[in-house]
């Protein structure tokens, strides 16, 4: 399958100024995105996978982490030189994210329907207030919202979690962006909830054809949704094929060790789980002074 | 086997919404359930948010009043038990909670927790105590510089290992995980995995073990219950219940387990679309 890329990371790195001196986080990270096509991030806490994320979408926390080299090519332009407002521009309307924790996105002191309206009000001035009004609604039912026109004066905490997580969905889509980032969507969730969410997504992803990065540490998810793979370790990318490939021929020990830990429903109950040791030696990526 | 713990028709309902003037109305979080645990045993609990499983856990350990039914643990009824006999009994059954930082006292060392139960329970010299720490951090895989590092010094699964080394301290015959692999990545859940299945052998524990997530609900178990909204809807062993479900609802819990391989995508789609 070959597909338009759109965006193309390249030996992105990432640091973060703390009281202890200077720490790297991310060390060269490299991948594309393909235009109607998901790619997974995947990696344990602490991989870098959402510093990826932020630094992609210039979301660091200020002043203390800074991208310091690579690039993020975005239609012809490096995101990492664009000014705030150049940015602030992209983001909600090109490229948007979507978070794990959806009680904390959403701003509970403002109705749903307030909030989906304000992302049009900033990309889509030129709509007037009615039309935005029936775009939001319209973006609800799109994410199979029950009663979207009652819902849209409600707020947060009148929402399940996984109505919640809709909401978050449905204003992310709102502007139709080229790319959405979701960073944990379905870690807070049931597995039932965390099934219809993912089918939602990839009908959303069929009918707009927007392309995704998925960051998730669960590999079944990955199974379930993504097109290509990026297995993040210690803030580099260790390994990055198509699906098939990762998961039936995987290269790096790092990737056979997360398949092999994989809960497998076909294993007898009441067995221990072989947890084989990291052996830096067979990481080539890290040598000397990083310290694994 | 012997039965250690044996549930009947136990209730557990809130009241929601009450004012001054509203009559409010009633959650039935646990409603009329009866199970029974044998020793040595794991009996996993699985259902999604608000089945009422982490309330049926509690009410077990009365850390909430029951409103009706009965908890035998080996045949003597301890909802009818006084505060003091239920101190004794507490000494037998212990639980681990899913967040670990916020069920340990940030405050204190690592050593002033791991001690506390004892000096709860009045055992042993100070002495002897420190000596008792120290083979719980080992049995938890922790290292012994751990007695004066506080509990945020610690990543998750390290947190964990604590509340669990808390928890075996008193060596109680029953443990109650809440969702206690939950949070964790999968290289630590599966640590955490196997040292629970150590100590069951080794102290000889029975276990009810809470989780969403049925893969390691089946991973630790010889039996399941599934409870949804206050009810179990089918119980039985861990092979049957996976080979074999019998509830509508098991079914759909059962389907809604990520694939452990791309080329199962397919086949799923159809399955939902019908």
């Amino acid at each position: 399958m070959s597909a338009d890329i759109v965006l193309s990371v390249r030996g992105l790195e990432t640091e973060f100024q703390t009281d202890d001196g200077i720490s790297k986080v991310l060390h060269g990270v490299s991948f594309d995105v393909k235009a109607g096509q998901t790619i997974g991030l995947v990696g344990e806490s602490g991989s870098g996978k959402s510093v990826t994320a932020m630094s992609i979408m210039g979301l660091l926390p200020k002043p203390y982490g800074r991208v310091i080299g690579g690039s993020v090519n975005f239609r012809g332009t490096d995101l990492t030189n664009l000014s705030v407002n150049e940015m602030h521009e992209i983001r909600g309307d090109r490229i948007s994210v979507i978070f794990q924790d959806p009680m904390t996105a959403l701003n509970p002191v403002h109705t749903i329907g307030r909030q989906l309206v304000e992302v049009l009000k900033l990309h889509r001035p030129e709509l007037s207030k009615k039309e935005q009004q029936n775009h939001a609604i319209e973006m609800l039912r799109k994410v199979k919202i029950p009663m979207p026109e009652k819902r849209f004066a409600e707020y947060a905490h009148n929402l399940s979690g996984g109505m919640r997580q809709r909401v978050m969905i449905a204003m992310a889509l709102a502007c139709k962006p080229d790319i959405l980032i979701c960073d944990e969507p379905t870690t807070a969730l049931d597995v039932t909830v965390q099934a219809s969410i993912l089918e939602l997504m990839r009908e959303l992803q069929d009918e707009t054809g927007m392309a995704m990065i998925f960051i998730t540490h669960d590999l079944g998810v990955v199974a379930e949704i993504c097109d290509d793979v990026a297995v993040m370790y210690g803030g580099k990318v260790v390994e990055n094929a198509d699906i098939f490939s990762i998961f039936d021929n995987p290269q790096h020990p790092y990737t056979k060790r997360l398949l092999s830990l994989m809960p497998n429903m076909d294993d007898e109950p009441k067995q221990k789980i072989k947890i084989a040791p990291i052996d830096p030696a067979e990481f080539p990526e890290f040598t000397g002074d990083l310290g694994i | 086997m012997q039965e250690l713990l044996k549930v009947e028709g136990l209730k557990q309902h809130f009241i929601s919404g009450k004012g001054i003037f509203r009559k409010g109305y009633t959650i039935k979080a646990v409603d009329d359930v009866s199970f029974s645990v044998a020793e040595g045993e794991t009996l996993g609990l699985v259902g999604e948010s608000g089945c009422g499983k982490s309330t049926l856990g509690r009410t077990i350990l009365r850390l909430i009043e029951p409103t009706a039914g009965k908890i035998l643990f080996e045949g003597e009824d301890i909802s009818a038990c006084n505060a003091l006999q239920m101190r004794q009994l507490r000494r037998e059954m212990q639980i681990v909670f899913q967040d670990p930082l916020e069920s340990l006292n940030q405050r204190h060392f690592v050593g002033m927790i791991l001690e506390e139960p004892f000096i709860i329970h009045k055992q042993g010299t100070p002495a002897q105590r420190k000596e008792w720490v120290k083979e719980l951090l080992e049995k938890v895989g922790l290292p012994a510089e751990s007695v004066t590092r506080y509990p945020h010094e610690f990543s998750g699964g390290q947190r964990q290992r604590i509340g669990i080394a808390r928890a075996i301290a008193l060596k109680p015959k029953l443990l109650i995980c809440d969702e206690s692999v939950s949070a964790l990545d999968v290289s630590i859940q599966a640590q955490i995995l196997n040292l629970l299945l150590d100590l069951q052998q080794e102290m000889n524990l029975t276990m009810i073990f809470i989780s969403h997530d049925l893969s390691v609900v089946k991973h630790i178990s010889d039996r399941v219950i599934v409870m949804n909204a206050g009810k179990i809807v089918e119980e039985g062993l861990v092979k049957e219940i996976y080979a074999n479900p019998q509830n509508d609802y098991t079914k759909r819990l059962l389907d809604a387990i990520p694939i452990t391989h791309p080329s199962q995508r397919k086949k799923r789609l159809l399955a939902n679309t019908r």
